[in-house]
């Protein structure tokens, strides 16, 4: 896998850490290592056959749909579930028969919080944090996630994004070398979300090794090293987030528009098509998903919500014309017209597919 | 900072067990006394019961002789007991189960050895504060408790602790919260009015009088008024005692679910 175009920090930082070997050849030195992983519930595979791999120094997002078995992996990773197949290995130990030697040196934040709700912030922060030998400054820790305005108020009525506050920080404050976080920015406000994602760099920069899980396209795009794309218990997709825009697809840009629904997204294609050299073969299907192939790129106009238009394909100026033109001719006012690159988000939704679950 | 490149001694990362358990204690036994149902349930209730059965003909309690508060007393600080230990215990560790607060505390070098440690220690916390409560003021109602069955009486009370702390486990180990909550209330009820805690078993109605003896209530009761009264601790309510906490125990660790 190539790693010359992960983002910034996490090569330098991994590189520095050790120096000697390239975790990412086998994921033999990785912090965090997960082979052919199987989890059943009632004879049911959450998770299946599933590989992983996370590095110190990196931020590894595991991105899914909900269902798609991201809290099961972690679970086992933790400790807190037995595998019913392959290895996990962290810090290359067994997270279920070494829990006694991981425990210290791994930090989790679970998705249902796990706080005490009868104590108030400040405590249940100190308490946690009673229990390694040289923990982080409470107070200093509190700080950096705004704990201090509610550290005397009961966690029962702390607001939501509070308490994910208060979970990341009894996540860190022993000074982990893995941390788990488990939908960590669920129920943030914009302000507690950057708080969070600050600290989660800051212990990226610091050697720290960090899996988290999210169904939010802008956390994985804007945080992680490396993004595996989960669907059905297994991973369809790894690399960062450069890599899994696909490189063929870079040049591939993006037409938001918003206007009248029930737009004929094949007529819309056919005349963003044109745009093109070479001739059209114009496989479309489906009235709300139109797919019009022409040559090396290809269009695709999409109306994920009534009014809300995607087109996604080498868009150039000419092409942006096209797509004006034709809406002039058919009388049709955009209220809003976006150019933009290929999204995370486009590509998850590629991987697995626009219905509901 | 540079710990990933070494992997220091897990024991240099964590606080010692012994500061792990206190701290867990502590942070337990604040819990308990911080909230206002479970003090009622520890401290209220049992104080209310002395001073009803000892200054008022509510309940008719023959004492063979002896005076009533000194009758009384034992069977009250036997509820104590099983309202930390059972009630008080149940209906918070059913809570910190479904809140997740267990896993959690799994995941921390506290452990799950360490978590179910500090419980006990502070079960016994509250009970120290319950007796000191109870203790005065049944002196100061001139309470004159067997000087020689003092120190039986703190073993019997560490076995009742045992035993319904085991079933007070079991019971949130298995059910879900809300069901914990109405049972541990009602079970407490039970044993109060009809288990032999406060009134001894063979005073109870019909069949109740040989059940009773065989519930772990009835044998705390009666192993605790044997020791306070100086009557002797009779050895049938000890074997039963000790036979119900290896059960439970059992149990306990058999089906208590973490998650």
């Amino acid at each position: 896998m190539p790693t010359s175009i992960a983002p910034s920090g996490a090569d330098g930082a991994t590189s520095s850490a050790r120096p000697a070997e390239d975790p990412r050849a086998d994921g033999a030195g990785a912090a965090v290592h997960v082979r052919g992983l199987v989890k059943r519930y009632g004879g049911r595979d959450v998770v299946a056959g599933l590989d992983l791999v996370a590095d110190a120094g990196a931020v590894t997002a595991v991105l899914g749909p909900n269902g798609a078995g991201k809290t099961t992996t972690v679970e086992c990773c933790e400790g807190l579930r037995s595998p019913d197949g392959g290895s996990v290995r962290v810090l290359g130990l067994d997270p279920v028969a070494d829990a006694r030697a991981l425990r210290p040196r791994v930090g989790v934040m679970l998705q249902d919080g796990g706080l005490p709700t009868g104590a108030r912030a400040g405590e249940v922060l100190h308490h946690v944090a009673a229990m390694y030998a040289a923990p982080r400054d409470v107070d200093e820790l509190g700080e950096r996630l705004g704990i201090g305005s509610f550290a005397r108020t009961t966690v029962r009525r702390l607001s939501g994004g509070q308490r994910q506050r208060l979970s990341l920080a009894a996540a860190v404050v022993g000074r982990p070398e893995v941390v788990f976080l488990d939908e960590p920015s669920a129920g943030m406000d914009p302000q507690s979300r950057h708080a969070v994602w600050g600290l989660v760099r800051e212990l990226r920069d610091e050697g720290t090794a960090v899996v988290l899980t999210t169904h939010l396209m802008d956390e994985a795009e804007d945080l992680a090293d490396r993004v595996h794309v989960m669907d059905h218990g297994r991973v369809i997709a790894t690399g960062s987030v450069p890599e899994l825009l696909s490189p063929d697809a870079q040049d591939d840009r993006t037409l938001r528009f918003d206007a009248v629904p029930g737009l004929d997204l094949t007529a819309v294609g056919a005349a963003l098509g044109s745009t093109l050299d070479g001739p059209l073969d114009g496989t479309l299907d489906g009235p709300l998903d139109g797919t019009v192939a022409g040559g090396p790129g290809a269009w695709t106009v999409t109306e994920p919500q009534p009014g809300s238009y995607v087109v996604t394909g080498p868009a150039g100026p000419r092409a942006l014309a096209a797509l004006t033109a034709w809406l002039a001719d058919h009388d049709v006012l955009a209220s809003r017209l976006t150019v933009g690159r290929r999204t995370l988000e486009d590509v998850f939704l590629d991987l697995t597919g626009r219905h509901l679950r | 900072m540079t710990t990933t490149t070494g992997t220091p001694a897990p024991s240099a990362l964590a606080a010692p067990a012994w500061r792990r358990v206190l701290a867990q204690a502590g942070f337990e036994t604040r819990a308990v006394l911080r909230n206002g149902e479970q003090l009622l349930v520890t401290i209220v209730l049992p104080v209310l019961v002395l001073l009803g059965l000892t200054r008022t003909g509510v309940v008719e309690i023959d004492t063979g002789g002896l005076a009533r508060i000194d009758f009384v007393t034992p069977g009250v600080l036997a509820l104590a007991c099983v309202s930390t230990a059972f009630t008080s215990q149940a209906i918070a560790t059913a809570f910190d189960r479904r809140n997740g607060v267990l896993r959690l505390l799994a995941t921390t070098p506290l452990g799950r050895g360490g978590l179910l440690a500090g419980k006990l220690l502070g079960v016994l916390a509250v009970e120290l504060v319950q007796v000191v409560v109870i203790g005065a003021v049944a002196l100061a109602l001139g309470w004159q408790p067997a000087a020689g069955g003092i120190l039986p009486a703190i073993g019997i009370g560490l076995l009742g602790t045992a035993c319904f702390t085991a079933l007070a486990l079991l019971l949130a180990g298995t059910l879900r919260a809300e069901g914990v909550l109405a049972l541990a209330n009602l079970v407490l009820v039970l044993l109060v009015v009809g288990g032999g805690l406060l009134v001894p078993p063979e005073q109870l109605p019909g069949p109740l009088a040989q059940l009773a003896a065989f519930l772990p209530s009835g044998a705390l009761g009666e192993a605790m008024r044997g020791a306070l009264l100086g009557t002797g601790v009779p050895p049938l309510a000890v074997a039963v005692l000790a036979a119900w906490t290896a059960l439970l125990a059992w149990a306990a660790a058999r089906f208590f679910r973490w998650q």
